[in-house]
Parts: structure tokens; sequence; C-alpha cells
């Protein structure tokens, strides 16, 4: 995920998805995938009604009602602070607050450099290692604030280093 | 003391997960091959009578289920669909088994589909199981290989292939007639019953829709036969059942045991009791959609019928543990907040219900005794309604919380 810092076009993408609108799924989660900043764009939205052959307003509708895909630009690291009962049980709250200070953003916001987006989401299913949180594919557990200053630490380094 | 008894996990930690090798060298798809060897018929009736109930909440025989599908006509194809959208909050076993033995759950789709005569299986997987996703498409292909999927299985003449789709964070999808919207690519909306899916499921065709614990169950029932699986477990919960703890225990996690063992003996001997050492205050049983239970309920035997006797819920297994010195009214506000997060809007008295259900409950931290009390009772007076006019089962969930919140906490919450 973190490699992909190129566009890809759309049009590219849908065309390895059979022309079916059950494919509709699978088809808006290559297109968010493959794009920088993780969303999907008018672009791919269309790219994607085109080829299913479905209203845009369909694929509007569909996009829209999942939480998983954001019609807004997010950050290359997209944090999800899992905020269920299990976690905000054992203190998901402190996590978020901590890592809205140490993002500067309020949940749900991207920071201005575009690297991290923040937000809060029903149960991960990790509830074993509560509370916990998942920075793009990867999941954190037993956190703690302490923890998170770390984990954003070293995000901060990583991209400093590829730059 | 009470011990786990595993056998969907029997793998976990003990194979590769990666590869196919360790698999077969434990004996993997030799349930398969039997399974081969006899007529479809006599495979749903060895899972009818191995007593076998769904494992994904709901506790409805899968032989009931099965022999409805395998009953169903259809010039088209059937299906066979393996729910794997895990999204209860404290629940996490379907992830522990497509992580540790994704090929146990390939084996028992190729029985399901053998038992009702489908060509074609969907494995529905919520979008957040990457390393489950991963392992899974690995799995296939690997299986693909060696020939236990796709045309002409083993020389059998029977084809069957599967194909993974990725939910998108989606509570509702793991209800089986919304995971059938979502599978044909629309919005996750609940479709209205009857007709069930074995009559009319995906694209109108008789459809088997299983829980992966459930599906990850029949190979063992096919290999060693009912009454070997009926050894385990109590007479109406026969088998084992793979509970996931949670909360203030020493040790959280995935513990396999027979059905039927005490709920303060998974507590106590598996998860190493509560994290202060101190009695629990509440637990809830089976993640949001469930109920909770006060310590006296320590001697509580954990199978579905003993549960609802008793006016609680086994649900998936789920055992989120409260600790003595916590507060509850946090907790019930990130219950019911979830459950307004979740509402998908379709049905007036669950999408107006979710809501005032929650504001609702924001108003306890601010009310005094008397007041808490007065809240709580329209709480449970709301939800009551809601679980009688809602189109699905989300509506009629919160009212499982709410109502053992009610019965057991009442008192104790007007006091915290």
């Amino acid at each position: 995920m973190q490699s992909k810092h190129h566009l890809m076009d759309p049009k590219k993408i849908v065309a390895r998805f059979r022309p079916d609108k059950s494919e509709l799924l699978p088809v808006l989660h290559a297109l968010q995938d493959s794009h920088p900043q993780n969303y999907l764009t008018e672009e791919s939205m269309k790219a994607a009604a085109r080829h299913l052959g479905v209203n845009l307003s369909w694929v509007y509708g569909v996009a829209g009602y999942y939480t998983m895909f954001s019609l807004e630009p997010r950050g290359r690291y997209l944090i999800r602070v899992c905020n269920s009962p299990v976690c905000s049980l054992l203190g998901s709250e402190p996590l978020l607050q901590r890592l809205e200070v140490v993002l500067g953003v309020h949940t749900g916001e991207t920071t201005p450099d575009g690297i991290f987006t923040l937000e809060e989401s029903e149960c991960l299913g990790i509830c074993e290692v509560a509370p916990a949180m998942m920075v793009n594919r990867d999941t954190f557990g037993n956190l703690t604030p302490e923890k998170i200053d770390k984990i954003i630490g070293d995000l901060r380094n990583s991209q400093k280093d590829t730059k | 003391m009470i011990a786990e008894n595993r056998i969907i996990l029997k793998n976990a930690g003990h194979i590769d997960p990666s590869g196919i090798d360790d698999y077969i060298a434990c004996g993997g798809y030799s349930a398969l091959g039997k399974a081969q060897g006899r007529e479809p018929g006599d495979i749903v009736e060895e899972i009818a009578a191995s007593g076998l109930r769904g494992r994904g909440g709901a506790g409805f025989p899968t032989g009931i289920k099965k022999k409805a599908a395998a009953g169903s006509v259809t010039k088209g194809t059937k299906y066979v669909v393996c729910n794997a959208d895990e999204g209860e909050p404290g629940t996490f076993k379907d992830r522990m088994i497509m992580e540790n033995d994704p090929h146990l759950l390939i084996e028992g789709m190729i029985i399901a589909a053998l038992a009702i005569g489908s060509g074609k299986g969907f494995i529905y997987i919520r979008g957040e199981y990457y390393r489950s996703v991963e392992l899974l498409h690995k799995a296939i292909d690997d299986a693909r290989k060696r020939g236990m999927l796709g045309q002409n299985i083993q020389g059998s003449g029977f084809s069957f292939d599967l194909e993974i789709r990725l939910g998108a964070g989606s509570y509702l999808c793991g209800e089986e007639l919304t995971l059938l919207e979502s599978l044909e690519g629309k919005r996750g909306y609940p479709r209205i019953k009857p007709p069930f899916p074995a009559e009319k499921g995906l694209w109108g065709e008789p459809t088997l829709v299983n829980n992966v614990e459930t599906l990850a169950s029949l190979p063992s029932i096919i290999s060693y036969g009912a009454a070997w699986y009926r050894s385990r477990g109590t007479e109406k919960t026969p088998g084992t059942k793979i509970f996931t703890v949670s909360g203030d225990v020493k040790k959280p996690g995935c513990y396999e045991t027979d059905a039927g063992v005490r709920l303060g003996d998974i507590i106590d001997n598996l998860a190493g009791g509560t994290a202060d050492g101190k009695p629990w205050r509440t637990v809830l049983l089976g993640g949001a959609a469930g109920t909770f239970v006060p310590p006296s309920y320590a001697d509580a035997t954990m199978c579905y019928d003993a549960l609802r006797e008793k006016g609680a819920t086994l649900g998936s297994g789920a055992i989120i543990v409260v600790g003595s010195d916590r507060k509850l009214i946090p907790f019930i506000q990130s219950i019911l907040r979830f459950f307004r997060h979740e509402s998908c809007g379709k049905c007036v008295p669950c999408r107006i219900g979710t809501s005032y259900l929650h504001d609702r409950s924001m108003l306890l931290g601010k009310a005094d005794a008397e007041g808490r009390k007065a809240i709580i009772d329209d709480m449970l007076n709301h939800s009551k309604q809601m679980a009688k006019s809602s189109l699905c089962p989300l509506g009629q969930s919160p009212v499982l919380p709410v109502e053992s919140l009610h019965r057991h906490l009442r008192e104790s919450i007007a006091k915290e």
C-alpha cells in the first residue's frame, strides 16, 4: 500500500473485472486501493459505472453506504482506532485524544501534509489485544498513549527516509 | 478445572497456514475423500444427525438449512456462501480459524457443496481482515493446483470453485440476506424473509449461507461421524464452541471447549480470571447484540437452550468481562452508538430507534438515581417497540442488552 505513489488510470483498473454489476464492490476496492490518496474519485466512479453498465448515481449510492469507502482524499497512512465496546471499555478514548494532539487533527480529518488520516472505527475484530487500532493493513494492540507516540514517531521517521 | 477441547482449532499454531502440505499431512482433505464416496443425501443426513447448530449466533440447526438447500430445484446454479463478515463486537473466532487453518474452511465448503449439489461458492469476508484474505487467496490457489477445487474434483465428476469477496465495513452485511445483497453489488439493505436463501438466495438461486465456524466443523463430522460429534457438548448443542474472551481478564483470547461448560470456568480456568482478581461486575454474552449477566450466572451452562431459559444468549460466543471497578454507563453508550452507526436506515423504527436509544443513554451520566432508572425504563420500552416493528435482526437486537441491563443492573447503575 505504501508504494503506490503514482495515479493509475481507472479505466485500466476496471477493465480487469467482468462487466457485471455484481463486481461493483471488488471494483470499488481496487479503485480505492490504487489511489495514492486512498479514496474514490469522481473519475474512478464514472469508469466503474461505464464498465459495469450502471448509473453513476448507483455507484455513488453503494460507495456512500459502506464505511470503508471514502469519497474524500485521505492520508498515506489511514489510522483506524477501534472504538467499539471492548476497546472503549479498555480505554480507546484516551488513545483518540492523544492521536488528535500528536497529529494536530480532529477525528475524521487528514493532516495538512497528507500523511495521516485519523478515523474511529467500529469493532475491528482484534479484541484480544484491546485497545487496538490499524494503520493501513497493520494492527497494533494493547495500546497506551505512550505507545501511540512511538508508533507515530516511527511512521514519521520512515516518511523522512523515503523522501 | 476445565481444559480446551480443540476440534476446529486442532491445527492452529501447529501447521503453516500459508501452505497446503502441513494441512494434508495432518489428515486434511481426507474428509472430502470420504464425502466423495457417499451419496449427497447421506452427507446431509450425517450433518443433520450430528445436531450441529449454526455458529454465527442464531444457533439454527445446520442440517435443516442443508436439507432445504439440497431439496431446492433449479436449472441454474446453487451457491454455497461462507459468512466471514465477522463484526459482532468481542468476536474474533472466524478470524482465528481463517488465519490459522484456511484449508479447513475450504474443505468444509467443498463438503457442503457436495451435500447440496452446488457448483460455486463465495467467501464473503470483512474488508479489514487483510491477513485472512491473503491466506485464503493462497489456500484457494493451492487447493486448485492439487485438484481439490475446480473442474472434476479428484476425478469424481464433481465440479466446484470458490471466490473471495470483500465486505466494506458494514456490520449489517453479516446478516445472511443482507450479505447476499452486498454480494450482488448493492447497498447492504436487508431483504424481507421469506423467501429464505435456501429457496431464493444469491441471484434468486438456492443458496446455503453458513458461518465460518459452522463450515469448519463439517470435516470432522464427516471423518468421525455424527455419534462421535454428539459425544461432545450437550444434547441440544452438540460438539464444541469457540469462545472469544475479552475485556477485564488476565488472558483474553480464543478458547474452544465442549459446549455446555460453565461460564465461570471459561473465565477463571481458561482466561485466567479477572485482571484485578476481584469478582467481575457483569459479563456481556454474545457481543453488542447480546445479554448482560450478573456474577450469579457463573454457573450458567454455555449452550444455546440453557442460556435462553435463563434469559441470556450464547450468540457468537463472545464473552466480554467487565471488572468490578468499571463504570457501566460509558460501556452502554458505546454499545448503543454501535447500533446507531450500523443501522442502515431502511426501516424507520430502527433508524430513529437506534438514535433515540443512544441519545437517551447520553443523559444517564447527568441524571440522579431516580432519573437513571426512569431513563433505563424508557429505553426498555423503546427497544421492545423496535424489536416488534423492525425489518431485520439489527433493529431487533438492542432489546437484548437493554432488557438484560434493566433486569440485572438497573439498581447498580442508579448508584454508579
